[in-house]
């Protein structure tokens, strides 16, 4: 099977939370909660255990850029529907001490809730802060890039509801292709500060879910340079063999002495 | 998925999906503007309104106490194994063996308590991950039990005479690899939270194995004089453990990136603080101004709360940690 991938633009989403709807919906993913933050129309605030796709409303200052829309608002209106990355190289995968998380065959992170015992582990190994535990469950939940609609030859709910195609599903290389081309047509037309956020350059190996943004990654809680927690492991690993030969040695001096 | 409280009828299929998208397209007004100046906005790279990027960790409270016992019960069984090398009584290595078994006991407990779903904990070991610490981890305290129960089974046969030849090597084969496995149980639990996403954990990463391993050196030793033993042995490890902790609480203390601010600022800091002066100097200038046995007590009591309170320290500096998205923002870029 071909590697799948997610592409979801900012600058055509109009933030209307179909993705979250149907997302809720198709995996019967239960309610966590509607409060309204005062953070512009964002009542999800964040990845987590029952959110699987998040629209961000970035209310920014006129000065930042260019607006997307034909609008009087007072403020530069970005939307921007956040999900799981599927890391290349993925922390909470490798960080899963019971083989739980799994890459599936079409390159996807997957966590397999009949096997997963909620120790927690993966929830401080992920540097995008996407998995949590369920605290009414006990196990971990993520977005499953919809692997049972994927076997059954549909795209992901939030692809499939998606009213502006700003979550585009398809083939890996294709989207980042596509993806490029984009970004490039997008500062053509005087979006200078499009980009897009792909971590190919970090020990994340890149995502299998890449949004193209304008401005700042920052202000999408993007990290600039996240990290799969494996590149720290030579150094703590090697500091703890060094310090109980050290400790080892104290106890043998304290007893020749 | 039985999990869901209220579970819809039936799964939203293909035309709900249709529905849905309609629905939103249809419903999008052309301008759905707050319309107010005074609205929060995101300005500069401060982030998304200033919400965390990262999940603090989920552990409960029986987890730092793992820590704490963990380190106690694997030093211990290699202060049993040096003192028998050394030819000291043999009350003191068997007092160490049986610290290092009860602690191996305790352990498990703690660790099944503190998990989602504790009726699943032997889903742990059905993999064997060598890049996974909690994997890594969980398999070293189940190879420490059992290496810690022969030795120590062994080594009561040879008390009672009934040594032979076979028993003696049994014992010396348990003791041997229940100190080193006992030395990985000490050290892990620092490459375990250092090698995360969490930033307070992971920056200290080179430091977290000295720190808790210089906390179970000194932690065993404290049990041991708790225990009677109050030989010089325990006395020099324990100074030396002492001056370890002073050391790193004062690197800590001076090293001033916003990274480090949870153990500078708020709660976490507090404890780890109050923590760090008690294993520290605190329990340092105990043992160093008088050697008699109610000091050295004191000392081992001051050590062994100061290390305990530091455990939980550490994890609530993780919790504050994943709550501050600028600090983490300010050290990947300092770092990329």
């Amino acid at each position: 099977m071909t590697v799948s991938a997610f592409l979801t633009d900012a600058t055509l989403c109009i933030g209307c939370k179909a993705c979250e709807v149907a997302c809720k919906e198709w995996n019967e993913v239960p309610a966590d909660g509607m409060t309204w933050t005062g953070l512009s129309y964002d009542n999800t605030q964040s990845l987590g255990a029952s959110t699987w796709r998040h629209v961000m409303f970035l209310e920014q200052p006129l000065a930042a850029g260019p607006q997307l829309a034909e609008t009087t608002d007072p403020f530069r209106w970005v939307f921007l529907s956040d999900v799981c990355k599927h890391c290349g190289k993925a922390g909470c995968l490798e960080a899963c001490p019971t083989g739980a998380i799994m890459r599936t065959d079409v390159g996807s992170v997957l966590v397999q809730n009949d096997v997963c015992n909620g120790c927690g582990y993966c929830i401080v190994t992920c540097p995008f802060g996407v998995i949590d535990r369920r605290p009414e469950d006990g196990r971990a939940f993520k977005c499953t890039f919809c692997y049972d609609r994927q076997k059954a030859g549909l795209i992901p709910a939030c692809a499939k509801a998606c009213p502006t195609q700003s979550i585009q599903f398809g083939e890996l290389e294709e989207l980042q292709e596509r993806a490029r081309r984009r970004v490039r047509e997008l500062r053509e037309r005087g979006f200078h500060d499009a980009r897009l956020y792909d971590p190919q350059e970090t020990s994340v190996q890149g995502a299998h879910a890449f949004f193209v943004i304008l401005g700042e990654r920052e202000n999408y809680n993007l990290t600039p340079a996240p990290e799969a927690p494996t590149a720290y492991l030579k150094s703590a690993w090697t500091s703890a063999v060094v310090c109980a030969g050290i400790a080892f040695g104290i106890i043998c001096l304290a007893f020749a002495v | 998925m039985s999990s869901s409280p209220s579970k819809p009828a039936a799964k939203a299929s293909e035309a709900r999906l249709d529905e849905i998208r309609k629905a939103a397209a249809e419903s999008m007004p052309a301008s759905v503007g707050t319309g107010s100046r005074n609205a929060p906005q995101i300005r500069g790279r401060d982030g998304y309104y200033g919400l965390p990027v990262l999940k603090a960790p989920v552990w409960t409270w029986q987890v730092p106490l793992y820590f704490f016992f963990g380190g106690i019960a694997g030093m211990s069984a290699c202060l049993a194994l040096v003192g028998q090398l050394f030819g000291t009584e043999a009350a003191l290595v068997r007092s160490a063996l049986w610290v290092a078994l009860i602690g191996a006991a305790i352990c498990p407990i703690f660790l099944i308590a503190d998990l989602g779903r504790p009726g699943r904990f032997l889903a742990m070991l059905r993999v064997a991950k060598i890049q996974s610490p909690m994997s890594v981890g969980v398999w070293i305290l189940v190879a420490f039990s059992g290496c810690t129960f022969v030795a120590l089974l062994a080594k009561e046969l040879i008390l009672e005479g009934r040594g032979s030849e076979l028993i003696l090597g049994l014992n010396w084969a348990g003791e041997c690899t229940s100190a080193l496995t006992g030395l990985i149980l000490a050290a892990y639990t620092g490459v375990l939270i250092g090698a995360t996403a969490n930033p307070v954990w992971s920056h200290n990463r080179r430091a977290l194995p000295a720190h808790f391993l210089g906390a179970a050196l000194g932690g065993a030793a404290a049990v041991l004089e708790l225990l009677g033993f109050l030989i010089p042995a325990t006395q020099l490890i324990g100074i030396a453990a002492a001056a370890i902790e002073t050391l790193l609480g004062a690197g800590f203390e001076l090293s001033r990136l916003p990274v480090n601010a949870p153990l500078h600022r708020g709660k976490s800091a507090l404890a780890f603080r109050i923590a760090g002066v008690m294993a520290g100097p605190g329990a340092l200038v105990l043992r160093l101004i008088s050697g008699t046995a109610p000091a050295r007590r004191a000392a081992a009591i001051c050590f062994l709360a100061g290390t305990l309170l530091s455990r939980y320290a550490w994890i609530w500096a993780g919790r504050a940690s994943a709550m501050d998205a600028g600090a983490l923002f300010q050290s990947q870029r300092k770092s990329s």
